[in-house]
Order: C-alpha cells, then structure tokens, then sequence
C-alpha cells in the first residue's frame, strides 16, 4: 500500500476519518462562503470577524449563541434518528411549528398550575401534535410506500397553513391585539432564563439531555438496534424477525417528536407567544447539523453549536457588515455540498425512492 | 492454427487484491475454449478486460494478429468481439427488439425504426434457428429464452468470437445440451467461443481447449481431450479436492415440517406456489431441486415467515405456524440459511457482533427489558468465530470486510446457535470457492447426523445429488416429482425440472425408512 | 351565465398556475428517466426565479428566460456531478441545493436593489400574447386564446418530451441508463454521459419553470417564492407514471386545486378559512399520490449509483 492509503487506512481504522471530512466541509464551506462574499461586494475577514465575535465575543453573544444552539440540537437529533432507520425527515421546521403551536396554546389556556407542572405539560402538548405530524409520513411509506421527502414537506407547508390560520384575524388562538400572534405565555409556563442579561434558558438543558436520550436509545436498546437495523438492511432486519412497518412509523413519531420539542421550546424560552414562521429555518439547518455531525447524538451537539453560532453572530454580521442573515442558509447548503463531495454512495445513510429505501422488503 | 486472439502479460489490480497477474492467454480460431476456475479466480475480469469493459493495468490484447485497445465494449464490438454475461444484461421492461438494437439503432431521420429492426431482429432468428419473438418483453420470457436472446444480441452486432460468461448456471439439463448444440452450430459457422465456468464436467463434455485459471494466474493450457474430472479439480485448486462429500447412514425420525398444500404469490402478483405439498423428518436432508424462479423462493420465505401463504399449512413439529412472523419461526427452532447472504443474511456495515444480534435481539440474556446487552453478545461472538474458525481480525469490524466464505460461515454460526430442529438451507454454497463449499457441506451433514431435519433448496444438481436423502423437483411452482436420493439420475431429475413425468413417481409422505 | 364564465376564467387560471409544476415535473421526468433522482428542482426553479428577474432588469424578460435556463443548467450540472461522478447519495445532493437557493437570493437582492430585502421591485416581465384564430374559438378561446408564450411552450414540451423519449435513439438511450445501466454499459452507451443529460435537461425545464414564475405569471421575485411547486412537480412525475403526458394530467389537477381554492376564498362560498384553503394543493398532492399505491413504477434504477466495477 502506498503512503496515503496507509494513512487513508489508519484514518479509516480510528474512526477519524469521518471526523475529518466532517471538518475539511465546514472549512470549504467557510472558504466558499467567503468567495461568495467577494463577489457580491462585501469583506470577508470583517463578515467573518463579526460573526465570531457576535457569537461568542461577549456575555449577550454567548446567550444567543445558546439560545440557538437548544432548537438545532433538537431538530438535528430528529434528524439524526431518522436517518438511521434509513429515513428523511424533510419536514422538521413543519414539525417545529406545530409544536409551537401546542406549546403556544397549553401555555396561554391553562391557568392555575404551578411552574414545574405548566412546563413540562405544555411541552408535551407541543409534542404530541410534532408526534402525530411525524408519524403520518411514517404510516403512508410504511404501509403505501410513499416516499417521506414529499411527504413531509408537503406536511410542511400544510403546518404553516395551519398556524397561520391560528393566529390571523378570525383564527382561534389571536390576540385580541393588532399583532397576527396568538396571546402571551402564563409567567408560570415561560422556561427560565439561565444566564443574566441574556436570553439564554432552560431549553439547553432539555437539549442536552436529549442527546443523551438519543445516545442510550440507538446504541443501548432493542429499539435502537432494530432502527439501524432498518436503516441499513430492511430485508435482512426483516429477516432477523424485525417488524420493518412498525419501526418506520414509530421513527418518524419519534423524530416528529423531537422535532416538535424544538418549537415548544423556542416558544416557551425565547418568543413566549405563537406567531407564523418563529422559526428562521432551523427545520433546513437540522438537515446540514445532523449530516455534519456523522448521524451520531454527539457529532449532532458539537455541529449544533457549530450552526447555532453561526446564527447567533449572523445578526452582528448583519449590522456591522451589512450582511442578510440568510448568509447562514448559504452556508449550510455548502456544508452539505461539501459533505456530499466527500461521502461517495451516501455513507452511512443508504436510501433512494421507491427502490432500495427503508420500507423496500420485496425486490 | 492461427490465434484469433492474444492476451499477453494482462495484469489487472482492484484496490486490495491482483485480479489477474500476468496472464497469457492464446485463443485459436474457431475453437471451443474453456476458461475454467473457481469463483474469484479472475475469470470473469480477464474476459471484461477483453470486452473492453475493463482497462488492464498491464499487458497487450492481440485481435487477428493486430494490437489493440478497447476503451469500451464499442471498439470490442467493432473487432467482432460479443459477449454473454452471467447476469443478463438485458432490459426486463424493453422488448426484444428494443433490447437487441440498443447502442446501435436504426433510425429514419430523428425516429427510431423499429419496424425495420424487426424485420432483421425475424432475420437473424431463422438464420441461426434461434427462435425469437420481437415484440415480447424480456421480464415475460422465461430465463432459457433470455439466454438466446443475448446471444442473438451478440451476432446482430457481427460477433465471430463469443465470450460466454457462465451461461449454464441458469438452465435445467436439457437446455444445457441445447446450449451445447447451438455452441456446436455457431463452431461449425466458424466461430469461436470463449466458455467460462466452474463447472468440471462441462469442460470435458463441450471444450477442446481449457485454460485454468486459479488465484489470478494461469495454471495451465491444455487439450481437453484426455483430461479427467480429477485433474481438471487439481489444476483448478491446487490440492486434491474431495469431489464427493462423505455421507453417513441415516437414522430418520418423526416428521419435524408438514407442508400442506401451499399457494402464493411472487412479487409480481403472479402465482408461485401452486399446490406444494412435502414433509422433512428429524435426520433427514431433503434437497429441493428445480431451476431458479421455478418458486424455490418463495417456498423458503413461506417457509420462514417472510411471505404470506394464501392457503395451505405449514406445521413445524405439529404447530401451525403458516403465516406467522419470522419471529415465531425462530422461537420454535426453525433456522435460516438465506440464498442472499448479503441481502438477507447479513447487514454488512453492521459490525459482526450486531450481526450475531439479529434474531435474538429480542431473546435474553441479550434482551432485559428495553435495553440489549452487547458485552453478552461480544461473548457470543467470540465463541462462535473461534467455533467456527471465522478468519477475521476483530468482532468489531463490519461485515463488510470478510470474504465471502467468512461470511457464510458466520451466518452459519449464528443459525446453528439457535440449536433449531429445521434447518432450512437456501443455496448456501453459491459463490463460495471449493475450500469454503467443503466446509458448509460437511457443516450440513454433521448437523443431520445429530437429528436435525434440513431441507436444502440449490440449483447445483450436483450439490443436491450428493447430499440429500431425498429429492424433491419443483416446477412452476409444483412439486413435480421426488425421488429416493440414492435411485436419482441427473436425467431423471433434468426430465421432472423441465416439466416431464417419470414413471415410477415415489409418494411423497415420509422417506425411505431404514430397517 | 357568470359561473360559466367563473369556471372558463378558472380553467385559464389553472393553465397558468400549473404551467411551473409542468415545467418542473417535465425536468424531473428527463433526470429520473436517466436514473438520476433530483428532489433539488424546486431549489433550482427558486434561483432561476430569481436570476430571471435580474436578467429582466439588467436587460430584457426574453434575456431573463436564458439566464434562468443557464441558472437551471448549472444547478444541475452540479447535481449531476455529485450524483453521477462521485456518486454521492442524490436526496443529500439535492437538499444542498434546496437550502443553499433559499438563502442566496436574498444575499443579493440587497446589492442590486439598495433598500430592498427579501421582495425585489417590479420588472418587465414577458407579455402575455393572444393566438389570432383560437381566441375566437367558444370554449377554449377564453382558455387557450389568451396566455403567456411559456405556457404554450410547456403545453407543447409535452408531446415533444413524449416523442424524445419514445420514439428517439436518444431517449432510448436515456431510458435504458435508467432502468438497468450496466446492460447499457455492455453495448457501449455511455451511462454518465447519458444521465448528465438528462438532469441538465431537467435543469433547463425547471429554469424555464422558473423564469414563468417570476416574470411571466409575476413580474417581480420574493423569497420562497416557489412554495413548493418542485416538489408538486415530482410528485405529478409519479402521479404519471413517468410519463410526460401523465404528469400533465397531474400538474393540472394541483393547478386546478389552486385555483378553485383562490376563487372560493374571493367568492367567501365555503365557511372554511382562507388560511386553511391554502393548504389545499398540498392536501391534493398527498391525495394523488396515494392513491396511486404499488402502480406507479419507477425506472428500475432510478435514484441508484452505477458502479462500473
């Protein structure tokens, strides 16, 4: 073997190197963002001087840079675990709105609970809509073989019909105010602020634990082990006696979960109100941090952080440098470009439509 | 004789391994040469190297005395080179004529000319008395067909030198010989065929040359003529080869699987099973014999679970477990030797561990409640790779990385572990070389000696012939005849697997009983 | 006499509503009949949406219409590249596209326009033109009669897309990279070549999709203006079995679904929400598809790698 495939081997062997990949896209990404920037007339050492400092130069920085990391965390995992059982999950940021809008609702209709029950109960609200919204593509590939991709983002569009029609004047959770938002959060049912003079809260910890969760699920339980059974060979899980229709399902209600957790909490930490599209587009940034962090719970926190920063300093990229924060979304794409460019025949992730995908038992 | 064709010093290297080292290899015109060695010797790549599917690393190709260089099947094509390859390289939705003009179509001005097309595609079929019908599509017509269609392929191009790839892995007896006679006929027109296999006796029935290619490297060129079974096998594997497998004295017992009756459906919605019947007894190892798509399928996936049985029963030791999950097949000790070993069998970026997970990650001590225990399954794997002598540097490594003799052994391992009393086994040496092929028979017999029931589905004649006890052929999706294994004649099988009858057809309840 | 005048008006509006997921689901019949799974073509449509515009403003709406083709083509090139040369897994491909023709857009639309954010100001756009004879005719005058030239030309494409892949080498060809490659392989067609073709094609029929969108039906771009229509047109593909025909029949029916849900909301007839009736493309699409369960088949390999090895 020559040297660079001694190396490539080694690599190979530690694990590292999709580590590696996963770093070498983000920094292509970086450079070809910063092209990018040149051409369309802006600095990219300014652009990207605000952007660090934005996200973690100072004490309000850090908060934001929290305060975005908690819903990536969260759409990433849904993302993740999907994936595993061979599955795409388009619809997240659909997912993510519906769980606002439960969370929204159980936080300004119930009165007369104490904090430590309103929460929690009002995320499980949130939830259980994201559950339902996740397990409907589930059921229609399980049991019709229609593909998820479609499926979910025409879920998608159908959830922001949904809370705008909530929220717009006639809707039934509007303000009686001039403002298209449902009313204000109970103070009891609002996720505590962590970090003083910031908007930081709870949410993180809720984030973090998930990843726990997530961890011990895939790789410490039956459940785990038939999902990425699924995920890899449905003919072959089949024939271990796994029920392949019945896993799909139950991940996608578990990945609309995760994802519907994500607009609950940014509902309850940070708007404390429902109104359309709360969300930035951490729906489409799941996909790239999930991708990035090798389908793994903890590669997705680390990129999590990676893209909450980048969407935390964006607004100071914005007012310093004049610069739309939908810089982020470009690079995203890029990441996933980058990613694609270096992961031949899918990786780990082995899907297609109709053929070979996660619910193909027959051919 | 002058050589139609020169292959010389053809190396050809794939990332890890020599595919072919140094190979010289001198065709004669109008000659039937045989290109013989087991699976993975370079066979199928030296002849992809010379149909310009391949480029060699090293080495010459020499066409009619000229040098030449095939960067694709086209500039092969254009020398009079063909080729027949295992797998069909044919479109299942396109017709035959569709098929046929592919890559060098008749056109009338933009529009494709299918009329003229098949005018020649009626043409070539009376010339060659390759019957052929131009409007049918590929996915209709029954495999033997589909053989002469690609050959059909091959002359409509102008091919005087035929590569055939393997082509009797898919015919019952009968259609081998017709396959001979269309080789002799196509010999006797002056051309010249290539005729790869691993087949010993059809080298000697059918070749006047053979090349044995063994590991990447030519062995030898010799006349077939003289040459036996025995020497062919030698030269092919480089040691003396058991060629019949030692069958011990069978003890039979009570039926362990009652078939009753059974009808299912293929994926295409088509019927598969019509009406089989059968029964395995504890010790006994019924091979299943029949030319594939014949319903040999999808018996084994009713047998096991994985497909729905429309009517009929399945009684495994008295319960009835028709249609029931997979599940349940292996908790009332059915074991599964899958014909894919790399669809079904195996998850090969699954780590051999959580391999040897699959069908008992539900069963303690692996399963406590919602959680799995992989330090126990670790302990499990390890026994079973040193059980079994599974060559692999670690437990931990996928799958993916092990031969494929390694890999039937590990599923082998894992079935085997579940103790069952039936062992159904689907094809279960396919692809494997000699060494691996020994070792999965003597597998199969160790476990009949100790009183399980196997029931052997394969579409090697000669693997059935020498295992079973008894015999049972299916065709279209019946069980067309059974036969005592040791009365058995590879023409009276080759009859019931193209559809005939034999005269004394033995009953089908129970074996011969020993005294 | 005003229903019928309503409906006729309807049928015209659903032409022009469906001629971008026409568009887009004739881009995704060429890639996939080649193999090639391109979910990336509402992401290609958004960009050339918006390229479209840039071309009207700087030059002229016709200049629009090539600059969103080329935009369509290079999107392509670039999935076809990952899906076909590195052989990367084609969903992931493609969503890179999605999200990265979300943002860019709005990147620039700042730089050329000072002031304006997410909505760029009006540009000419492509006038809509009146067919002499067949505006006159009952019936189908004030359907047909009275459009805009890219709707013609996505009503033509159809039978000419049909007669490409049918009844041409070339769409002989593509078809047979699509559904078994090595058999195309082995008589010496060349798979990757075939398959860049037909997603770049593709891409150049969602730019063409794009380019109506924006400067034919509108005369402006504002973000996210696509709405889905991509994806509406992949699954009208599916709807029609691969078929440039059937998918029309598809495009038509979400076509109509907008419509009728615009319409209804203005005549206030159903006592359901606005908001709601938005949805009801949508709703139509996951209804199309499934009642299409285990009849609608996919070319053989489509959506997988070929190795030549």
């Amino acid at each position: 073997m020559s040297t660079r495939e001694k190396v490539r081997h080694l690599l190979e062997q530690s694990g590292s190197l999709t580590l590696l990949l996963s770093l070498a896209a983000v920094l292509f990404a970086l450079v070809a963002g910063a092209i990018m920037l040149v051409l369309t007339r802006h600095n990219p050492a300014v652009a990207y001087a605000a952007l660090w400092k934005g996200a973690f130069g100072s004490r309000r920085g850090i908060g934001e840079t929290l305060l975005s990391t908690t819903p990536l965390i969260l759409g990433g995992l849904a993302v993740t675990i999907a994936f595993r059982c061979g599955l795409f999950n388009m619809g997240v940021e659909g997912q993510i709105a519906l769980g606002g809008l439960g969370a929204a609702w159980a936080g300004y209709w119930i009165r007369g609970l104490p904090a430590y029950i309103h929460q929690p109960f009002a995320l499980l609200v949130g939830v259980l809509l994201s559950v339902i919204w996740g397990a409907i593509p589930g059921y229609l590939k399980a049991r019709f073989k229609m593909h998820e991709v479609i499926t979910t983002i025409m879920l998608n569009y159908i959830a922001f019909n949904i809370d705008g029609w909530a929220v717009a004047v006639g809707g039934p959770m509007k303000d009686p105010g001039p403002l298209p938002a449902s009313p204000v959060i109970l103070a009891t049912a609002k996720l505590p602020r962590i970090l003083p003079q910031t908007r930081a809260h709870a949410g993180i910890f809720i984030a973090l634990a998930c990843v726990v969760l997530v961890w011990y699920l895939l790789f410490h339980t039956r459940l785990g082990y038939c999902i990425r059974a699924v995920g890899l060979n449905p003919t072959a899980a089949e024939y271990g006696g796994i029920n392949v229709p019945r896993h799909l399902v139950a991940t996608m209600a578990i990945s609309g979960a995760l994802g519907g957790l994500a607009g609950a909490v940014e509902v309850l930490g940070v708007h404390y109100r429902l109104f359309e599209a709360f969300s930035p587009g951490y729906g489409w940034d799941a996909i790239a941090v999930a991708l990035l962090g090798m389908l793994h719970p903890v590669g997705t926190l680390l990129s999590a952080l990676l893209f909450g920063a980048l969407r935390s300093g964006s607004t100071l990229m914005q007012t310093v440098a004049n610069i739309s924060r939908d810089m982020v979304m470009v690079i995203s794409g890029l990441v996933i470009f980058f990613i694609a460019l270096t992961r031949p025949l899918g990786g780990a992730v082995h899907t297609s439509r109709g053929g070979q995908s996660g619910a193909d038992l027959d051919a | 004789m002058p050589y139609v064709i020169e292959m010389r010093g053809i190396t050809k290297r794939f990332p890890g391994v020599v595919a072919n080292h140094h190979i010289n290899l001198s065709i004669e015109q109008g000659e039937i040469h045989g290109l013989l060695g087991e699976n993975g010797a370079g066979k199928t790549t030296l002849m992809n190297i010379l149909y310009g599917l391949y480029r060699p690393d090293e080495g010459q190709i020499i066409v009619r005395g000229e040098l030449v260089h095939f960067d694709s099947p086209r500039d092969a094509i254009a020398k009079g080179i063909g080729m027949v390859h295992q797998h069909f390289m044919l479109i299942p939705v396109f017709t035959v004529t569709e098929n046929l003009v592919l890559g060098a179509e008749l056109t009338k001005g933009i529009a494709l000319d299918m009329a003229t097309a098949e005018d020649k595609v009626r043409e070539l079929s009376d010339k060659y008395g390759l019957k052929a019908e131009p409007g049918a599509r590929i996915e209709d017509l029954p495999v033997g067909i589909q053989q002469r269609i690609e050959i059909l392929k091959a002359l409509y191009r102008n091919a005087d030198i035929m590569i055939l790839d393997e082509p009797t892995a898919v015919l019952t007896p009968q259609e081998v010989e017709e396959l001979y006679n269309v080789m002799r006929m196509l010999r006797q027109r002056g051309h010249t065929i290539i005729f790869i296999t691993h087949k010993l006796r059809e080298i000697l029935t059918i070749c006047d040359r053979v090349t044995v290619l063994r590991d990447g490297k030519v062995v030898g060129t010799q006349s077939a003529h003289g040459l036996t079974e025995a020497s062919l096998a030698r030269m092919m594997v480089g040691r003396d080869v058991l060629l019949r497998v030692e069958k011990p004295v069978a003890a039979y017992g009570k039926p362990i699987l009652e078939v009753q009756d059974l009808y299912a459906r293929d994926n295409r919605g088509l019927p598969a099973l019509n009406g089989v019947s059968l029964n395995v007894c504890t010790g006994e190892l019924v091979g299943v014999a029949g030319v594939e798509g014949n319903g040999q399928t999808e018996l084994v996936e009713v047998l096991t679970g994985l497909r729905r049985a429309e009517s009929g029963k399945v009684l495994v030791n008295g319960r009835d477990l028709t249609n029931q999950h997979p599940s349940k097949f292996f908790a009332n000790g059915v074991g599964h030797i899958p014909a894919d070993r790399h669809r079904r069998g195996l998850i090969l970026d699954f780590s051999l561990v959580e391999n040897f997970l699959l069908g008992f990650q539900d069963c303690p001590p692996f399963a406590e409640g919602p959680r799995l225990k992989y330090a126990e399954a670790r302990k499990l794997a390890r026994r079973l790779v040193q059980n079994l002598d599974i060559r692999t540097p670690s437990i931990e490594v996928p799958a993916r990385t092990l031969s494929g003799g390694n890999q039937q052994k590990a599923i082998l391992a894992r079935e085997f572990e579940r103790q069952p009393q039936l062992l159904i086994a689907a094809q279960p040496t396919r692809g494997l070389d000699v060494g691996a092929t020994e070792f999965v028979h003597q597998q199969l017999m160790k476990q009949r000696s100790e009183g399980k029931a196997i029931l052997l589905v394969s579409s090697e004649l000669s693997e059935i012939m020498d295992l079973s006890d008894r015999i049972i052929v299916m065709y279209e999706g019946r069980v067309q005849g059974a036969v005592d294994a040791a009365k058995a004649t590879e023409e009276m099988l080759g009859l019931l697997m193209a559809g005939g009858q034999i005269e004394k057809a033995r009953p089908l309840e129970g074996p011969h009983v020993n005294p | 006499m005003q229903i019928w005048m309503l409906s006729l008006a309807m049928l015209a509006s659903t032409l022009r509503i469906a001629t971008p997921i026409i568009y887009a689901a004739l881009g995704s019949v060429m890639s996939e009949r080649g193999g090639v799974i391109n979910i990336g073509i509402e992401g290609t449509m958004l960009l050339a949406c918006f390229t479209a515009v840039v071309g009207a403003y700087y030059w002229s709406p016709w200049v629009g219409v090539l600059i969103a083709m080329a935009t369509g083509g290079l999107m392509a090139l670039i999935h076809a590249y990952l899906s076909v040369t590195i052989k990367t897994n084609q969903i992931i491909s493609a969503t890179a596209i999605n999200i990265f023709a979300v943002g860019l857009p709005n990147l620039v639309v700042p730089i050329i326009w000072k002031g304006h954010h997410a909505v760029s100001p009006v540009v000419p756009r492509i006038p809509d033109v009146r067919l002499p004879i067949i505006a006159n005719l009952p019936i189908v005058g004030p359907v047909l009669g009275h459009q805009n030239p890219l709707v013609y030309v996505a009503l033509i494409l159809v039978p000419v897309l049909h007669f490409i892949l049918f009844k041409t080498r070339f769409g002989l060809r593509l078809r047979a990279v699509g559904e078994h490659p090595r058999a195309a392989d082995t008589v010496g067609v060349n798979v990757a070549r075939m398959r860049y073709i037909g997603v770049i094609s593709g891409g150049i029929l969602a730019g063409m999709g794009g380019a109506f969108l924006s400067i034919g039906y509108m005369s402006q771009y504002s973000a996210a203006m696509t709405q889905g229509r991509g994806f509406m047109g992949l699954a009208a593909m599916i709807f029609g079995n691969w078929k440039p025909a059937g998918a029309l029949l598809a495009c038509l029916i979400f076509g109509f679904a907008d419509a009728f849900q615009a319409a209804a909301q203005s005549a206030r007839v159903l006592p359901i929400s606005p908001r709601l009736l938005l949805s009801l493309p949508y709703i139509m699409t996951l209804i199309a598809l499934a009642g299409l369960v285990g009849k609608s088949i996919p070319p053989a390999a489509d959506g997988k790698p070929y190795e030549k090895d």
